[in-house]
């Protein structure tokens, strides 16, 4: 701030607290800024850089001083590796089919929880539970419900004669169903979100959109896809996105339930850079892995932000 | 109580003139009311006087001390918003007491003063509650209260009481006025409504497109506008403009009359009225239609009062009349106010 | 499908409307529910394939969470949980509410552009960051210390919170702020007077929001601790009541039920901010 022009004896111009930075919006601004954008781009900025570094470098969890510069081999070594290869179709398998299973689930129960009923808060409380609450210990609630010996699943399905009195299937021991038990632990967890989001969408329809269209004599069916999707559109894909970008990129539920087994069949590339980088303490390796969920990030990002900007000409 | 001086002063908002260009200067104690459409950069004048809005060019002084980079709370100023600005979270009596501590005024006769200027109010009743449990007319009083706390030496009101119901506001006005005739402190008030204007102020500064058209007490502005804008937004009906070929003119509806119901005949312009419409308003009646030979394409709008006894029938020429002083002539390129060029002809 | 307030529905609708939300219901809340039971049963009563699971064959028992709170380290991993929680929401409240004000009323166009980028960084996920932050860690002499925790985990809460503190900031009236500037205070002091009180509800929810965040993540912690004494509870549940062969399969549900279920309730007051967050990231 410059100096004022005819210096001011007024008392009043101490009455406030603080001098010329309280005043100046520009500074008051940048310094009230500064400490959280610092903190930041040195936690959040400096590793995604050093995450790119690494993938070129052979850091290892003991290695010390500067890692040197290996070029491409943490990626061909990767690329080598039929793990690896099954973990990017695994990854793109559970996000993508979790997904879809969720936003066709979660519109339905977003449709239903548009009406208004008795007890209704309390049932969107126990909807919300798996969202809401710390998501490795609903988890764990699951491992104990896929128990290959007590599972009460199982112990239910033979009671209503579902299955045999012989099958009593292993739900996270064969493969296949080990990959549609993890799903379903992610849907599970990913439908309340998307609910919440798709009924916030839903009621923000004007209601007399709804209504003229019930005048004109149109049927439930043809409201729906006539008038309801259509205006929901923006909001589906925000949530479709962000629940892609929780599933491509979590590694908890699997982590917990199959550790990425049996045989790798529900290894994603969250679980492997963990296993790698980590518990095998190959830090370059992990790191190579785990920027391939870069590009699919970047993707979601830049498809919520086109999104973003066609919505608000809307 | 403190002059204000104000010179050259603009403000750009990107290639926006909000304020462009003006000079004014307010003697201390005086009502000022700047007035014109929305828009046209009352509000941006008035946060600038106020510092919450830096200029972008040319100085502004308070009580002949240049202001320019003072900070709003080392102007002395006090300021009445349109939302009133009540602090939703504090009680009336902290609301008020707020300028006093903020400025660190000794605390022990914060108590007595906030009394005072509730007690001017007639809101010492409500102290204890907070502003959402008030009505309009109420936060008004508790935002006029907060702002004579401290006794600036200036007051800014932003259209303090477009919040309020019509016949709350006439009230309220009544109020105003004889309140500040009381305490004399230079005020500044900012409005778009012209009865609030004619009613309040001592004089009026009429603005337009960020530039001051004229300023006047309301007589002058009324009677003697400088040009064809304040002619045309003062008044309700406003001012009839004709444009003629050398010049345009103008008179008030009000002054253009049944040659009749004049009183005295001396002075008088005859003119043939021919009427289209006529609208009954219970304390007048307008009358729609042309000035049948002189501008028989111009609309021209006449309103008489209910004490004239005549009956108009639409389509029919009457004989109507204006006083040779009352009608005003502009230019016709600038709309500036020029000398008489008679356009009629003599009987 | 889309019956609204006032619509008749035919009753068979309203069959299928009921059975749909049971249906929901039962999947969402089920697992709770079996933590609870489970929580209370004898081991041998869970331990017999052929018992009706639903049903206590046995008197139903305290032993299973008694051995959970003397047996393990579980009530140390609350106290860390806690401990951790509150630090980080400290941390966040002071970055996070002046970032927030200024993104909202100091720094005009670019402010806008720069939110949307914080946003942004919300969604970068710990699995791409965890492998070079725990080089930074074991560089800052972190390792295998909450500490760790507690400079990482503000890294996810500051950018989403000063997002939400954003929004809240932006809808209070800036009259407010500019009266109390000319009834004597600064651009900060009104700010601090005025802005921040008013904007309790927003704090609150800022408060809730870092600790539930807190509270719920998963893979920093696995990677940056290691002695189960400095587990959270999030991280020690999974990993020593389950590690090795045995499985305390009473008491951890026990576990799972004790540490979720406030949190999960605190957090449903919330969530809705929480959301609207969110979709206004990304509608706005
Ligand atoms: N912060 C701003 N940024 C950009 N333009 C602005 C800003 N504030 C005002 N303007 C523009 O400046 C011009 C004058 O605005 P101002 O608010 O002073 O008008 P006003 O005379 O008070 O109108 P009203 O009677 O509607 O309150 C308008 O064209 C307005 O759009
Ligand atoms: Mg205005």
């Amino acid at each position: 701030m410059k100096p004022a022009a005819s210096p001011p004896t007024d008392p009043a111009r101490r009455a406030g607290s603080g001098g010329a930075l309280a005043d100046n919006e520009k500074w008051l601004g940048r310094v009230m800024m500064a400490p959280a954008i610092l903190y930041i781009a040195a936690l959040v900025g400096l590793p995604l850089l050093l995450a790119l570094y690494y993938s070129v470098s052979n850091v290892t969890v003991g290695s010390a001083g500067w890692p040197s510069y290996v070029g491409l081999s943490n990626f061909r070594h990767a690329f080598g590796n039929p793990t690896f290869i099954r973990a990017v179709w695994n990854t793109i398998f559970f996000a993508v089919v979790s997904m879809a299973i969720v936003m066709v689930l979660g519109t339905i129960l977003a449709l239903s929880l548009l009406k208004d009923f008795r007890g209704k808060w309390f049932v969107r409380l126990l909807i919300l539970l798996p969202w809401v609450a710390p998501i490795s210990l609903g988890t764990i609630g699951w491992l104990w419900m896929f128990d290959s010996v007590y599972s009460v699943i199982n112990w239910t399905a033979q009671y209503f004669g579902i299955f045999g009195k012989r099958t009593w299937p292993v739900w996270l021991g064969q493969p296949t169903l080990a990959m549609a038990s993890v799903i379903t632990v992610q849907v599970w967890r990913l439908l309340p979100l998307a609910t919440v989001i798709l009924l916030g969408g839903l009621s923000s329809i004007p209601k007399d959109i709804q209504e003229a269209a019930l005048v004109d004599g149109a049927s439930v069916l043809r409201r729906y896809v006539q008038i309801t999707e259509p205006l929901m559109r923006p909001i589906a894909l925000v949530a479709l996105l962000f629940g892609l970008i929780f599933s491509f990129t979590d590694m908890i539920v699997i982590y917990v339930l199959t550790r990425g087994g049996p045989f790798d069949t529900t290894q994603v590339l969250a679980t492997l850079a963990f296993f790698t980088g980590i518990d095998g303490g190959d830090l370059g390796g992990g790191a190579a892995i785990a920027l391939f969920l870069l590009p699919v990030l970047a993707a979601c990002v830049i498809l919520i932000l086109r999104f973003a900007r066609k919505t608000e000409v809307t | 109580m403190a002059t204000v001086t104000v010179r050259q002063l603009e403000k750009r908002f990107g290639d926006v003139h909000a304020v462009d260009g003006i000079d004014l200067s307010i003697q201390e104690g005086e009502f000022l009311v700047l007035l014109g459409p929305s828009g046209c950069g009352k509000t941006t004048l008035l946060r600038m006087i106020a510092g919450l809005e830096r200029q972008t060019r040319g100085d502004i002084l308070i009580g002949g001390q240049v202001v320019n980079d003072l900070p709003p709370r080392a102007r002395k100023i006090a300021m009445v918003f349109q939302s009133y600005a009540l602090y939703p979270h504090m009680s009336v009596y902290d609301n008020i007491a707020f300028p006093l501590k903020a400025q660190g005024v000794e605390k022990r006769s914060i108590p007595e003063r906030v009394e005072r200027a509730a007690a001017m109010f007639g809101i010492e009743r409500f102290l204890k509650r907070k502003p959402r449990e008030l009505s309009g007319g109420e936060r008004q009083r508790v935002a006029l209260a907060r702002a004579v706390v401290r006794e600036p030496s200036l007051f800014l009101l932003d259209e303090p009481l477009s919040n309020l119901d019509a016949k709350l506001r006439t009230l309220a006005r009544d109020e105003l006025k004889q309140f500040q005739r009381r305490i004399g402190t230079t005020t500044i008030y900012v409005t778009h409504d012209q009865i609030e204007a004619m009613g309040l102020g001592d004089r009026i500064v009429v603005m337009s497109g960020g530039k001051v058209r004229q300023v006047g007490s309301p007589q002058e502005v009324y009677d003697e506008p400088e040009d064809t804008f304040v002619a045309g937004f003062l008044g309700s009906p406003p001012m009839n403009l004709l444009r003629g070929d050398n010049c345009t003119v103008g008179f008030r509806p009000e002054r253009f009359l049944p040659l009749l119901a004049h009183e005295s005949q001396e002075g008088l312009v005859p003119l043939w009225f021919r009427i289209d419409r006529v609208e009954d308003l219970g304390s007048a009646r307008l009358l729609y239609g042309s000035l049948h030979d002189t501008f028989p394409n111009e609309k021209v709008i006449v309103s008489v009062p209910f004490t004239v006894h005549m009956d108009f029938t639409p389509g029919e020429v009457y004989e109507f009349a204006v006083k040779e002083k009352e009608i005003k002539f502009f230019d016709k390129e600038t709309g500036r106010r020029t000398e008489p060029r008679p356009f009629w002809v003599r009987r | 499908m889309s019956a609204k307030r006032g619509t008749v529905t035919s009753p068979a609708w309203r069959v299928v409307h009921f059975g749909a939300i049971s249906a929901f219901v039962l999947f969402a809340a089920f697992p709770f529910f079996w933590m609870v039971i489970s929580a209370f049963k004898q081991t041998l009563d869970l331990m017999n394939p052929n018992n009706n699971p639903f049903v206590f064959n046995l008197p139903p028992t305290m032993v299973q969470v008694k051995m959970l709170f003397e047996g393990t380290e579980y009530t140390k991993w609350l106290w860390n949980t806690a401990w951790v929680g509150i630090l980080v929401v400290i941390i966040t409240l002071l970055l996070a509410v002046p970032l927030g004000y200024g993104l909202a009323r100091l720094s005009g166009k670019t402010g806008e552009r720069l939110g949307i980028m914080i946003f942004l960084t919300y969604l970068v996920p710990p699995t791409i960051l965890f492998i070079p932050l725990s080089r930074v860690i074991s560089y800052l002499g972190l390792t295998d210390s909450l500490w760790s925790l507690v400079v990482v985990y503000p890294s996810f809460t500051v950018p989403f919170c000063a997002w939400l503190l954003m929004g809240f900031f932006k809808v209070i009236p800036p009259d407010i702020e500019e009266a109390a500037m000319i009834d004597g205070l600064s651009r900060f002091g009104a700010f601090v007077r005025v802005v921040l009180p008013v904007s309790i509800a927003g704090l609150l929810t800022t408060i809730i929001f870092s600790f539930t965040l807190v509270t719920q993540e998963f893979v920093y912690a696995l990677t940056f601790i290691s002695s189960s004494s400095k587990f959270t509870v999030s991280v020690g549940v999974p990993t020593f009541l389950v590690r090795g062969d045995v499985y305390f399969w009473g008491s951890m549900m026990a576990a799972c039920f004790i540490a979720s279920f406030p949190i999960a309730v605190l957090y449903n007051f919330f969530v809705d901010r929480f959301i609207a967050g969110f979709t206004v990231g990304a509608v706005k």
